[in-house]
């Protein structure tokens, strides 16, 4: 199968296209572009699409599904992702497939500095004092697998998987030390510097779509976690009057 | 030409096909509106709004394309808006109108938001050519302009402070009446007596083509202030404020067709719906001798229409977007280019 993959979620930017992978997300070729561009994505993706395509020889009909990165990061990336994604599906009459930034990021660590059994602890800075966290575990395919929810919450409530693991992400390079402070232990390994990559994001995608999880461009939802953004005028007067009692 | 069109500069979420060829005008369009949404929290939070447009664009595509009975392969290009508005807003349709005419293989264009208001009276049967006068008049915008011919527009006149549509929207706030304001103050008005308050024409006792109206919110606030517990203030003081809000409207726009020689007047914007400037503007234009123009009342306010008819004129004129996707906050409408003559 071919995966088209792009993410926008964080300040990367980046668009891969995995030709002939299994269903493990293995095998293949893959061909990446990836740039660290902050508030350039929405100028930036369109073209990586193109390269890509052109660089395989295919067509935009020719890959089965359209893989995004459907957050948690930033809201607006977030919705660059998927807005992209929803056009590319509909012009092309393909599914969309979304997959976590957060697995994206743990995948990233598997193939870099993952020994078997460690586990893999992906945190986003999300601003506000606040991380997008999540704990995934690394199948024999090497491919990670959720450990539990995806959350937004303080740093210093992020419970540490158990038995050994590797901290990533910009989340673990700005709580570092509020981290380790409320673990008592450290991570085997670490990269705080890491950032998702649609390269790892097209692997993940690859086993979705082969377990039949792609879906209509319609259906497709992004996820932002942090789902209170604005009071409610009820709540404005309610804040006001705890502020001044 | 057929052209989609995505509106989502704001709280409307607007889709549209319109098709260039003889006969064939505007072929579907729908409209979903976030006032429900935004109604809790007292006015348009931009995040929610970008949210929701996100979950209601690709449903409205489906359903526009059927009622046109045309599938994504027939269209020959893909209108979006690119400004000006909220800069997470309008990357969610532009975002998704750009990818789709890249797998597509279709031409694309960022319209300009107040562009396509502009134009919009000119999808009406028997449509008024340049050169014309244009106002503009919404809750984000009251501009006057002069248009000598599609894309060439000189701004003559614009509000140095709050949008008309705004002075009725806080107005509608300060007297307790539900968001959005517009429309409520016009159906209280409706009620009122004319002559118990009155209200200053701001700006329209000197020269010029610019407006103010904070000041005239400000003395709605004092008589509100001074008679909000005798009967009939409220219906009374509303329609005192539409009286000034649309008399000072229509004597700029007499002002601007007197100054520019132009015999046209197109009026365009939600504030465009109200009753009672439709009634003014039409007894000066039977007054001066001028031709008036408004588009039908849903395409008053934003939508999808406006921006697959802007669209499809300037990638008919060979117009496309081929620069990298951009959106602006802020966009003067002057900066554009103007479509080719023919």
């Amino acid at each position: 199968m071919h995966v088209l993959a792009l993410d926008t979620t964080t300040e990367a930017c980046s668009v891969a296209l995995i030709v002939d992978a299994t269903a493990e997300g293995r095998g293949g070729r893959l061909r990446e572009r990836f740039e660290i561009a902050p508030r350039r994505h929405a100028e930036l993706v369109l073209p990586m699409v193109g390269s890509v395509l052109a660089e395989a020889g295919l067509a935009l009909r020719d890959v089965d599904a359209i893989a995004f990165g459907r957050g948690p990061g930033a809201f607006t990336g977030v919705r660059l992702a998927i807005a992209i994604a929803q056009g590319l599906a509909l012009g092309a009459d393909r599914p969309v497939v979304p997959v976590s930034t957060l697995a994206t990021l743990a995948q990233g660590a598997v193939a870099r500095r993952v020994a078997p059994g460690d586990r893999v602890l992906a945190l986003i800075d999300a601003r506000m004092g606040e991380v997008y966290a999540g704990a995934f575990a690394v199948d024999d395919e090497g491919l990670v697998r959720p450990l539990g929810d995806e959350r937004v919450l303080p740093p210093g409530v992020v419970a540490a998987p158990d038995g050994p693991f590797v901290a990533v992400g910009s989340g673990w390079d700005a709580h570092r030390d509020v981290l380790l402070a409320s673990w008592g232990r450290s991570p085997v390994a670490d990269d705080g510097d890491a950032l998702p990559r649609a390269g790892d994001l097209a692997r993940l995608a690859a086993r979705e779509l082969a377990a039949g999880r792609a879906q209509d461009a319609a259906r497709a939802r992004p996820v932002y976690l942090r789902d209170k953004v604005a009071l409610t005028v009820d709540e404005q007067v309610a804040a006001r009057a705890l502020g001044s009692g | 030409m057929r052209v989609l069109g995505l509106e989502t500069s704001c709280d409307e979420t607007g889709v549209a096909v319109y098709d260039t060829a003889p006969g064939r005008g505007l072929l579907a369009h729908a409209l979903h509106s976030q006032t429900a949404l935004h109604l809790a929290y007292g006015g348009v939070v931009p995040e929610l709004a970008s949210r929701d447009h996100v979950e209601r664009l690709v449903p409205l595509i489906r359903r526009t394309l059927d009622e046109a009975g045309l599938g994504v392969a027939d269209l020959d290009g893909v209108a979006y808006t690119a400004g000006p508005g909220l800069v997470g807003a309008l990357l969610v349709g532009a975002g998704l109108g750009r990818a789709l005419a890249f797998a597509l293989g279709k031409p694309a264009i960022g319209v300009h938001h107040m562009e396509g208001h502009l134009l919009a009276p000119l999808m009406e049967p028997d449509p008024p050519g340049p050169p014309f006068v244009a106002l503009l008049v919404s809750g984000g915008h009251t501009m006057l302009l002069e248009v000598a011919a599609i894309g060439r527009y000189r701004l003559l006149g614009e509000t140095l402070d709050d949008a008309a549509g705004e002075a009725f929207d806080k107005t509608a706030k300060l007297m307790g009446l539900p968001y959005p304001g517009g429309p409520a103050i016009a159906r209280l008005a409706a009620g009122g007596r004319p002559d118990r308050f009155t209200f200053p024409r701001p700006m329209t006792d000197r020269p010029g083509l610019d407006f103010s109206f904070s000041g005239l919110k400000t003395q709605v606030l004092l008589a509100w202030q001074r008679h909000r517990d005798e009967p009939d203030a409220a219906a009374d003081i509303a329609r005192a404020f539409e009286e000034a809000a649309t008399e000072t409207l229509a004597i700029k726009c007499r002002r601007a067709l007197a100054e520019t020689g132009a015999r046209t007047l197109v009026v365009a914007g939600g504030v465009g719906a109200n009753r009672r400037l439709r009634e003014r503007l039409a007894s000066a234009a039977r007054a001066d001798g001028f031709r008036l123009a408004f588009p039908r009342p849903e395409f008053c306010t934003d939508n999808g229409a406006m921006i697959a008819f802007a669209g499809a004129l300037r990638l008919a004129a060979g117009l496309a977007d081929d620069a990298p996707l951009h959106v602006r906050a802020r966009w003067p409408l002057e900066s554009l280019p103007a479509l080719p003559a023919g």
